[in-house]
């Protein structure tokens, strides 16, 4: 397959960057989206010019850390069926000729460090303000000691899947971080471990969220579906209902 | 930056040198089930108002090191956490998937701690250290309690209790999971236990920051050199000790399951400083992963080993079938090899026997699926037989998820024609030397989790890297390294020390050396070349002679590697060639290493198969009366041989016996 690519390119945070246009020859249709990006660099490299910057590790779908939004949708899946991180999409989802364009997360918590890379730390700061459970090592009671009934946990395990890749603040059209927000919260809501700081974690992580500059939610819809773990939207309703019992909480401040 | 080789040669013993026995002093006399409470109790304590004057580097942020880092900062030390990711939730320990095994004996099926030790020392084909894996399965069950008050959502039953599986061979039913991202779940609990502490300040996190060289004043390991991977800022750090907790080196091998940013410079460069390394050579490559589909692949995806319960594995008896449709191909022209040759366990034989058995058959040309250089690699997984017994919706309801991932990468519906799977990289067994306390051979320096050597010997069974991970990270370093920290303070240390400088000095010139040579071959055409010649001489089967050729194939190419290699740009930026390239430099000098302690080790044992060490069936065969040790190496410059240093391997509790699968 021969594809036109279309990428873009930005030095640095404070550069100001542009669409480029490049030829990516001789790609297999067996050959993840990445490997052919690797593929593309390795051409660059050897015509001394600069490689294409974009993060990524497992390159198994589940570490989080790749994520480029392709021909307008975060991490690619387009029509598909099949939920997918940038990772596991495959070239035989394109065909031979096509241009492809391909583009970084786009939104203001989220700055650009180079090209396709962005820098996700916001998210991080919303776990430090009470995405957890306060339990120090050691102190736990024996794993059997409160049962969890099976609903709940296959509903916290869910939400759980959560791989933090930012796609969902990508494909939003206010930027809002909620849906990666409303997971933490539903799996943590749906434990009895996770009871004491309930009402307490669902304020800190809000204020943090907002105070990130991360935009509100106006249920549109777009991040569950470029989810690729396909959080569910109706952990934002949990998230709504959690936040209204809280104003109603003393302990809750 | 290192051009020069070490001298060559035609017979092993050209290629070391051997030095004085080393033994671990820190596990006490005593019954093995006492040892770790001993150990506890006579261990120094720091008193919690002393703790926060004294700081420890964590390089990592996996179980291993995320787990550390999240129990120090609540003991109340000061912590610095390292991480070459954006975030330290991504590490890779997250990608595992089966399981976590613990002695819980939840099921009532006779489990105990000191069944969970045999298994683990068995399955190790009788080279791991007795003391740390009894302790290994007697924390266990603590980190199953821990990771539940964390809220990691494990697999449950309708009456709310937690669900098990077996794995692995293993008798019982002792591992707990969180469906096929055990992994996953266990790494969020951790990270988020570290992201309080981050917010509580005990914890300064740094991401996008790679350790380069570690900092070693009046032989105490008291800090590191890092590379800011955004800026390209090179700055020292110090603290009172130094936990290296930075995972496996499988990308040795370029192609594996290791994320892509698996490296192993962190164990490296400690390595250089005198750290030693133990049983580099033992590595664990898994049967059941999706093949290679192309020169330009770039790692391999595993699928669990659970799929050979009920999938049969074969490849066509004749070469020329090779190339046909697989449903084409009559069943008397198939050959189910495991089962033909191993009638008792069948396609259940161990992770080392299956893998070596696929090698076999694609070597004698009748590998299946596209042709990646000159031989197809691939054998066959076939579910007909289990479609036709338990019906699709049957197998769906049992492999489903590893269905759709398979059609996924490979673009193929595995319900319509058999998956074909092949051997790959995905764990390594050696690492950094530690004793019971997890203390390297330089004071200061503790290695934890996939890093260190300590717990597989020879070969790991499933479910018990993430046990290790979280063990040493929640429950054991938290109670050896006050034994270390109580003698502090060191003395006072800062970047202007001459060690400091030294070392900031070695990154930066190793830095402005690869960026000087502009040369005409990429980095990753170097690693790849690696790849090429580990798989082939240091991989599912050794030989003395391939391996003698090997170590002069990589002394070769690190040569060219330095005369030839073109990494663009510039340091003071996001530079990912420049990551990749100095990673590379310290897999090719480690790859020589592990080429060496294959040589060295003329018997079979777990993972590490030679030729040379084999029953008459073709099984391998361990020679206990020479090889009953640990290989610790000593660095000895780049242009001296490496130095032999012999822990021998004491079995108290256990008898030692020969593996069968017949």
């Amino acid at each position: 397959m021969n594809i036109t690519l279309r990428v873009w390119r930005q030095a640095n945070a404070q550069a100001t960057g542009k669409m480029v246009t490049y030829q990516v020859k001789d790609v297999s249709p067996d050959m993840s989206f990445l490997e052919m990006l690797d593929l593309l660099n390795e051409d660059l490299t050897l015509k001394g010019e600069e490689p294409v910057a974009f993060d990524h590790d497992c390159r198994e779908g589940i570490c989080g850390m790749c994520g480029v939004v392709i021909n307008g949708t975060a991490h690619g899946r387009g029509d598909s069926p099949v939920a997918t991180t940038t990772c596991q999409l495959h070239m035989r989802s394109f065909s031979d000729g096509a241009t492809i364009d391909v583009e970084p997360w786009r939104a203001g918590p989220f700055p650009v460090i180079k090209d396709l890379a962005v820098d996700r730390s916001a998210f991080d700061r919303i776990i430090q303000a009470g995405g957890f459970i306060s339990a120090n090592t050691g102190a736990a009671p024996d794993a059997h000691a409160a049962p969890v009934g099976k609903l709940k946990a296959d509903r916290a395990f869910d939400a759980a899947t959560c791989i933090g890749c930012g796609a969902c603040v990508a494909a939003c059209p206010n930027s809002s971080g909620m849906l990666f927000t409303a997971a933490k919260i539903t799996h943590l809501a749906m434990l009895p471990q996770g009871q004491p700081e309930r009402y307490s974690r669902i304020k800190t992580m809000i204020a943090t969220h907002d105070a990130e500059g991360f935009g509100g939610c106006t249920n549109i819809g777009e991040c569950s579906a470029v989810c690729p773990k396909e959080i569910p939207l109706d952990t934002i309703s949990q998230l709504n209902r959690d936040l209204i019992a809280s104003l109603f909480k003393k302990d809750g401040k | 930056m290192t051009t020069t080789v070490r001298p060559t040669g035609t017979r092993p013993e050209d290629f070391f040198s051997v030095g004085a026995e080393i033994r671990d002093t820190k596990a006490p006399a005593g019954p093995i089930e006492q040892k770790w409470s001993k150990r506890k109790f006579e261990a120094k304590l720091v008193n919690p108002s002393n703790r926060r004057k004294l700081s420890v580097i964590i390089v990592g942020t996996g179980l291993a090191g995320g787990a550390a880092a999240a129990s120090l900062g609540e003991a109340g030390y000061n912590v610095l956490n390292f991480c070459y990711q954006d975030s330290p939730r991504r590490a890779h320990s997250i990608a595992a998937q089966g399981g976590i095994n613990a002695a819980k004996n939840y099921r009532n099926d006779n489990d105990s701690t000191y069944r969970l030790f045999y298994d683990t020392v068995k399955g190790g084909d009788y080279r791991a250290r007795e003391t740390n894996v009894y302790r290994l399965a007697e924390v266990s069950a603590n980190i199953i309690d821990q990771c539940v008050a964390q809220g990691v959502p494990f697999a449950r039953e309708y009456g709310g209790l937690l669900d098990n599986r077996s794995f692995g061979g293993v008798q019982v039913q002792r591992t707990f999971y969180a469906r096929g991202q055990t992994g996953q779940q266990l790494l969020i609990g951790a990270y988020q236990a570290l992201e309080r502490q981050v917010a509580a300040g005990t914890v300064a996190m740094y991401t996008r920051h790679e350790m380069l060289e570690v900092i070693i004043v009046d032989g105490r390991a008291r800090g590191i050199v890092t590379r800011d991977m955004v800026t390209g800022k090179v700055e020292s750090f110090f603290a009172d000790a130094v936990v290296l907790a930075t995972g496996g080196y499988g990308n040795v091998f370029f192609l594996s399951t290791n994320a892509m940013g698996c490296n192993v410079t962190a164990g490296w460069r400690a390595h250089r400083k005198g750290a030693y390394f133990g049983n580099p050579c033992y590595t664990q490559i898994h049967p059941t992963c999706i093949p290679v589909h192309g020169e330009t692949q770039s790692k391999l995806t595993l699928m669990s080993e659970s799929l050979r319960n009920d999938g049969r594995i074969w490849v066509p008896k004749r070469a020329e079938d090779c190339e046909k449709d697989p449903r084409q191909i009559a069943e008397a022209d198939r050959d189910y090899y495991l089962e033909r040759i191993y009638p008792a366990f069948g396609n259940l034989v161990p992770r080392d026997i299956a893998s070596r058995q696929a090698k076999n058959m694609c070597d004698e040309g009748r590998g299946v699926g596209p042709k990646v250089g000159d031989a197809r690699r691939g054998v066959y997984l076939d579910f007909s037989d289990a479609i036709g017994r338990l019906g699709k919706d049957g197998v769906a309801a049992r492999y489903g998820n590893l269905f759709d991932m398979y059609a996924q990468i490979t673009g193929e519906d595995p319900y319509e024609t058999p998956m074909r799977i092949y051997p790959a990289v995905h764990y390594t067994m050696g690492g950094v030397w530690v004793d019971y306390d997890l203390s390297s051979s330089i004071p200061g320096l503790y290695v934890t989790g996939e890093a260190n050597f300590s717990d597989h010997g020879a070969n790991r069974l499933g479910a018990s890297a993430l046990m290790q991970g979280l063990a040493d990270g929640y429950f054991v370093l938290p109670n050896t390294i006050n034994d270390y920290l109580a003698g502090a303070p060191f003395t006072k240390v800062d970047a202007s020390h001459p060690a400091a400088v030294e070392a900031v000095k070695a990154v930066k010139d190793q830095i402005d050396a690869l960026l000087a040579v502009d040369g005409t071959r990429t980095v990753d055409s170097f690693h790849k070349e690696l790849g090429h010649i580990m798989w082939e001489y240091c991989g599912m089967e050794r030989t003395e002679a391939g391996l003698i050729k090997a170590i002069g194939l990589i002394q070769k190419l690190r040569e060219e590697f330095w005369a030839d290699v073109k990494v663009s740009g510039v340091n003071e930026d996001f530079n990912q060639t420049l990551e990749r390239a100095g990673r590379v430099v310290d897999l090719m000098e480690l790859g020589e290493l592990m080429c060496v302690d294959a040589l060295h080790r003329r018997e079979s044992c777990g993972g590490h198969f030679r030729a040379e060490s084999q029953t008459e069936d073709g099984e391998a065969l361990r020679d206990d009366d020479k090889f009953l040790y640990v290989a610790a190496w000593e660095y000895n410059g780049t242009a001296q041989p490496p130095i032999l240093h012999k822990e021998p391997l004491v079995y108290e509790s256990i008898e030692l016996k020969q593996r069968s699968y017949k």
